[in-house]
């Protein structure tokens, strides 16, 4: 199970990556589309929506079952993926590539409150026992 | 005689394998406080010979009027055969086998029920039907609120059945959806000005609850304009004549519910019947309710599953689409049946009858003195009359004859006066027209003799 060190995570099994530009890259963990299987159905929060942290904004859709996605953080939805509305399957082949949506933060620093790789493995491997 | 095959015994061992002393332990996670105590209002069980005589004298009551009635339920002739071929013992059930592996013939109809309603509708999908026409337009309502995301505000016209409102207002008033009723022309009886509030449906009645036909391409263009949903909720009859809401203005409707019991489902006293759901592609994953589809098996032989089960409760629990979770099976197979019966062409012939009786019976109605349309506007098989006189004693006194002459408005539209809406479907032949027409003239001639001379005789 590869949990990039770059990335950080919630328990929920989202991760977040600070962009260059300030913003947030939202997707679900490998581990995530591993327990769901093959997607079929992927919904995106509104361009402009502000969202809470821990406030589901987005739905995956597997042929097993539909899970909500939630943000991360708090902030604004900047952007969203079509690639993967288009194509679900892309969150199966590169988890960590197939970005959801992207949230400019309302405070930069919650980054600094969700979990690293390590803390993450920590929480997959709980799961798994 | 109990349908229930488990043995004391049986179930004792069943309790003992999982360890609980009884079956009241298997709820106990259910607090006390959210458990109904006795229900003194359900009346004891009633044998079975008890039970067959009550629905007998129940039916004769109801089957023996020449029914004018309308406003929701349709009488039209079922074919024969519909009925003989849904009590066959394979598809003769109180539950949809849904078991794909054991119910192939089942899920082919409800497959083919579903293309029906999807080419009747002009609409991208059908699921396989819902409880009846009001809980799908609630469905309809919680499925736009859901899809459209930014606004949780209905329009709803009051030319849309008021019982429908009813029980629309009983399922989403908890949900935090506003209802904003829409009044209607009083010349037209269809609906009027639109309030500009952001919404996330308007709701388009056609016919509506008065049998008017409305304005369909205008209030859906304006709707989507608006960036609103629209949904419609039309009479599956008369869409062999109608524009299909999916042709309705420039994008057509977003969602198309309503009441399937026109399509071979007998009266009954008011149920069973059944709703219809159908919608565009874009919103399939928000409409709730069993879907079939069509696959393969492993060997690519072609065979009906059920699809897109994600959306619901037994998957997604509080989350589901709905918790309505059911089809009217056997209903559908009905309507399935009927459909194939009368084809594209015998279902616009039903439709042209029905529409034709009633233009007749509007005619020779509003010949009687104190008898007259109450809008100015075309109709399909139902029409709003106003009397000179209160409705109520008028619809006793053709009771009497063996006639219910229609629907009293005067309960539900107060400020239309002594309104009553008619209905003559295709079951109605010229000399029941006649007959209708004859005892209402001599009710309201009698009626009209009134003051009471104020002069007592000499006896």
């Amino acid at each position: 199970m590869t949990i990039p060190s770059g990335l950080k995570y919630t328990a929920s099994h989202e991760w977040a990556r600070l962009e260059a530009d300030g913003t947030v890259s939202v997707g679900i963990t490998q581990h995530a589309q591993d327990l769901l299987g093959d997607m079929v159905y992927v919904e995106n929060p509104k361009v402009g929506r502000k969202v809470a942290a821990k406030e589901e904004c987005a739905v995956v859709e597997s042929v097993k079952a539909a899970s909500d996605v939630y943000a991360p953080l708090a902030g604004e939805v900047v952007a969203v993926n079509d690639e993967v509305v288009n194509a679900p399957e892309k969150i199966n082949q590169d988890a960590y590539g197939a970005w959801m949506f992207k949230l400019k933060p309302g405070n930069a620093a919650d980054l600094n409150g969700l979990l690293d790789a390590a803390g993450y493995k920590a929480v997959v491997d709980s799961e798994s026992h | 005689m109990p349908f229930i095959p488990h043995t004391e015994t049986d179930v004792s061992e069943m309790l003992a394998s999982i360890g609980v002393a009884a079956i009241d332990d298997l709820f106990d996670e259910i607090p006390m406080a959210l458990r109904s105590a006795g229900l003194t209002r359900v009346p004891e069980g009633m044998s079975e010979m008890e039970v067959a005589r009550l629905m007998q004298e129940r039916a004769e009551r109801d089957g023996r009027y020449l029914n004018f009635i309308g406003a929701g339920a349709y009488e039209h002739h079922i074919p024969a055969a519909v009925w003989q071929i849904v009590t066959r013992g394979e598809f003769y059930s109180a539950y949809t086998p849904y078991q794909a592996e054991a119910s192939q013939g089942t899920l082919q109809l409800l497959y083919e029920y579903q293309t029906m309603m999807a080419s009747l509708t002009g609409m991208d999908v059908s699921n396989a039907s819902l409880y009846d026409g009001a809980s799908a337009l609630a469905e309809a309502v919680l499925m736009a609120v859901r899809a459209h995301r930014d606004a949780r505000r209905i329009l709803m016209p009051k030319t849309v059945h008021p019982y429908y409102r009813r029980v629309v207002r009983a399922i989403v008033s908890a949900q935090n959806i506003e209802l904003v009723e829409v009044d209607f022309d009083h010349l037209t009886g269809v609906t009027g000005a639109l309030p500009e509030a952001a919404f996330a449906a308007l709701v388009i009645p056609q016919p509506n609850f008065f049998g008017c036909l409305e304005e369909v391409d205008t209030l859906t263009d304006w709707a989507h304009e608006h960036h609103g949903m629209v949904i419609a909720l039309v009479n599956p009859t008369a869409l062999a004549l109608l524009k299909a809401p999916g042709q309705w203005g420039t994008h057509g409707a977003d969602i198309a519910v309503g009441e399937g019991q026109p399509l071979g489902v007998p009266l009954a006293s008011g149920g069973p019947y059944f709703g219809f759901m159908c919608c565009k592609q874009d919103f399939v994953r928000q409409m709730p309710g069993r879907i079939i589809g069509r696959t393969v098996d492993r060997d690519g032989k072609p065979g009906f599953t059920l699809t897109l089960q994600a959306r619901e409760q037994h998957i997604r629990r509080a989350k589901a689409t709905s918790n309505i979770c059911t089809n009217q099976g056997l209903l559908v197979t009905a309507a399935t049946l009927y459909m194939s019966l009368l084809g594209p062409q015998g279902l616009k012939r039903v439709a042209l009858a029905a529409h034709d009786n009633t233009r007749r019976l509007s005619a020779q109605l509003t010949q009687i003195p104190g008898v007259r349309l109450a809008f100015d506007r075309p109709v399909f098989h139902e029409a709003v009359l106003q009397l000179d006189t209160p409705v109520a004693g008028v619809l006793h006194a053709l009771e009497v004859q063996g006639i219910t002459g229609g629907f009293d408005l005067t309960a539900t539209y107060p400020d239309l006066g002594h309104a009553l809406l008619v209905c003559a479907t295709e079951t109605k032949t010229a000399a029941d027209l006649q007959k209708f027409a004859e005892h209402l003239a001599r009710i309201m001639g009698r009626q009209q003799v009134a003051p009471p001379c104020p002069i007592k005789p000499k006896i």
